[in-house]
């Protein structure tokens, strides 16, 4: 071993020599190699490979045949598919604006220095995060029990008994939200409280000048410029909300006509798969369910760049 | 120093309330038996002592596979994401230290991929991997969780920011080579980012369910996800085999769960909070 390093120093040395320090060209790709060659064949292969299968269905005496974008036409026509659709949708439009406001709150309440133990509160949010999905599901569940949930015990204390948390598409979702904002609101907080604490302070120092209280200053100089990082959250959440899968697929044990196996487009890929065995049409919904969240995540990007600041 | 606002401070107690209250039912509830969680105030003890019973249930049931789960999910943790820590160090360090060929366009399409959802790749690797043997084996878990295009990107900024290039040209000119330059200067200065990318990978790759959950169909290859995930549904499905007693074994056994990761995260905080907001920087 330290042979060999001796002898690569050697070759090395002699290289330079003859072509000067710019001689580096190579050797960062070196570098690369190993993670790119692993990222080709676990990321891009599998993302090519989806979009193939998913022109192809299985034939009735074995074997693939292509049939173009059959699959693709019989999922547009899929009520369970529109339906999973459309609950991903609404979850994405009640959820994602709950969290953020709850997020950019938290985060401007401990970096404006008026409150007591900010340390402890940074924490109490964001431990949540550190919990995993499916425990964090298992803890609410227990929760949103209908019989002896914890809710329900407490709604019994004003004698409102028996609520079924999980009872409609609706309000299913709505109890999802309530899951989901705990599990990522501490996150999305981390990172809009970095962007507070990279800001100049010299503004709010000016501010407090002018007399400017702090709410006035949170809300006016504050904010602003907190938009690149609101807007990276906001990626990250159309990211995340899209999946949605521990949950719902947890909750299916305790609703499972609600919560059904088509719950979200990834529950029913997931469905469609492993218990439907049409891997074909799993793909096919996993395939175009990424590229839509690609496409949108892509576009919010060019939006929050034009803004003014570069987010990535 | 700011005036402290007590206003302040109360709303944003009802704030943690929300966040806090879920740990410390599960806490106390893996000290109560089934019936005590079904009757007994959330946020109390019940009426009998019973997290040993509880314990020693989670550690022996179904032949101590408990163990089994949280050794698995420890040597996936720590396999994939030292793993990824060191695949992205690397890279991260080559985008950011040398311009070769095609260098921009490949990172450009890396950071493309911080874009592509985790779950739009996880049937096609399995369609892929059972084709190749690979599925129901631990390398199947490992595998895909190697990549982490944010792992990438997060070194390369950190690359940039912490390593002096002009050190480097130091170096070379005393005669250096590119590799040792590595593994004795930059290495070292790159440390605290390769621990928050570790930290960042180990409680993703902990947390994971998805992945496991298709590719893994024996029950002793499975991470304390999935094994906790088996368990409430025996407690919950209703159907045969369904004991209610076992409510408090899940239940405990998902407080078990909690302790390694919520340890790492108020020890190691310096390093996540890197993590994150390394995120949030502008370049």
């Amino acid at each position: 071993m330290h042979n060999f390093l001796l002898l690569f120093k050697e070759t090395e040395m002699v290289n330079m020599r003859k072509s000067g320090i710019d001689n580096t060209k190579r050797t960062g790709l070196f570098f690369v190699l190993p993670f790119f060659i692993l990222f080709v064949i676990l990321l891009i292969v599998p993302l090519v490979y989806s979009g193939y299968i998913s022109l192809y269905n299985k034939g009735l005496v074995g074997g693939n045949r292509y049939v173009g974008f059959q699959n693709y036409s019989t999922m547009f026509h899929d009520p369970q598919w529109l339906a999973s659709i459309a609950h991903v949708a609404i979850y994405f439009v009640i959820q994602v604006p709950v969290m953020l406001l709850v997020a950019v709150f938290v985060a401007l309440a401990i970096d404006s220095g008026k409150l007591r133990f900010p340390k402890f509160f940074r924490i109490a949010v964001f431990i949540p995060y550190a919990v995993p999905a499916i425990i964090g599901t298992v803890i609410w569940a227990y929760f949103y029990g209908t019989n002896y949930g914890f809710l329900n015990q407490l709604l019994g204390y004003i004698h409102i008994h028996h609520v079924n948390f999980l009872g409609s598409p609706m309000s299913a979702i709505g109890s999802i939200s309530a899951l989901a904002t705990w599990e990522f609101a501490g996150y999305n907080m981390i990172i809009l409280y970095a962007a507070l604490q990279g800001l100049s302070t010299e503004l709010y120092e000016a501010a407090a000048v002018d007399g400017a209280g702090s709410i006035r200053t949170a809300m006016r100089i504050k904010l602003p410029q907190l938009y690149p990082a609101i807007f990276l959250t906001l990626i990250f959440s159309i990211i995340g909300s899209f999946q949605l899968f521990v949950e719902p697929l947890q909750f299916n044990i305790l609703n499972p006509t609600v919560v059904n196996n088509y719950f979200t487009p990834n529950v029913y890929a997931y469905t469609s798969a492993f218990q439907g065995n049409q891997l074909n049409y799993a793909a096919t919904i996993s395939f175009s369910l990424g590229l839509v969240i690609a496409i949108v995540a892509t576009i919010a990007t060019l939006i929050g760049s034009r803004k003014g600041e570069k987010l990535i | 120093m700011t005036k402290k606002s007590n206003f302040l401070t109360l709303i944003m107690i009802i704030v943690a309330t929300y966040f806090v209250v879920p740990l410390l039912w599960v806490i106390t509830a893996s000290t109560k038996n089934t019936t005590d969680i079904n009757s007994t105030f959330g946020l109390w003890f019940g009426k009998t002592w019973h997290l040993w019973e509880n314990v020693r249930l989670v550690l022996t049931s179904d032949n101590g596979i408990y163990r089994t789960w949280f050794m698995n999910s420890m040597i996936y943790s720590v396999v994939g994401a030292g793993g990824t820590a060191f695949l992205c160090t690397l890279a991260g360090y080559g985008f950011s230290k040398y311009q070769f060929t095609g260098s921009k366009a490949i990172f450009r399409i890396v950071l493309g991929a911080v874009m592509i959802p985790s779950a739009a790749l996880s049937i096609p690797t399995f369609i892929i991997f059972s084709k190749l043997g690979l599925v129901d084996t631990r390398w199947a878990v490992i595998l895909p969780s190697l990549i982490s295009p944010l792992g990438v990107y997060l070194m390369k900024v950190y690359s940039d920011t912490s390593i002096p290039n002009n050190m480097i040209e130091a170096a070379r000119i005393d005669g250096a080579a590119e590799f040792k330059i590595f593994r004795t200067i930059s290495l070292r200065l790159l440390m605290p980012g390769f621990v928050t990318v570790l930290l960042l990978s180990i409680v993703g790759i902990w947390n994971n369910f998805f992945l496991p959950l298709i590719m893994l169909s024996s029950t002793n290859l499975q991470p304390l996800t999935v094994g906790l995930s088996i368990w409430y549904s025996r407690a919950n499905s209703g159907g045969s085999g369904s004991t209610p007693e076992f409510q408090a074994v899940v239940i405990t056994s998902a407080a078990i769960s909690l302790i390694p990761l919520i340890i790492a995260f108020l020890f190691l905080q310096r390093f996540w909070e890197n993590g994150l907001s390394l995120g949030a920087v502008k370049e």
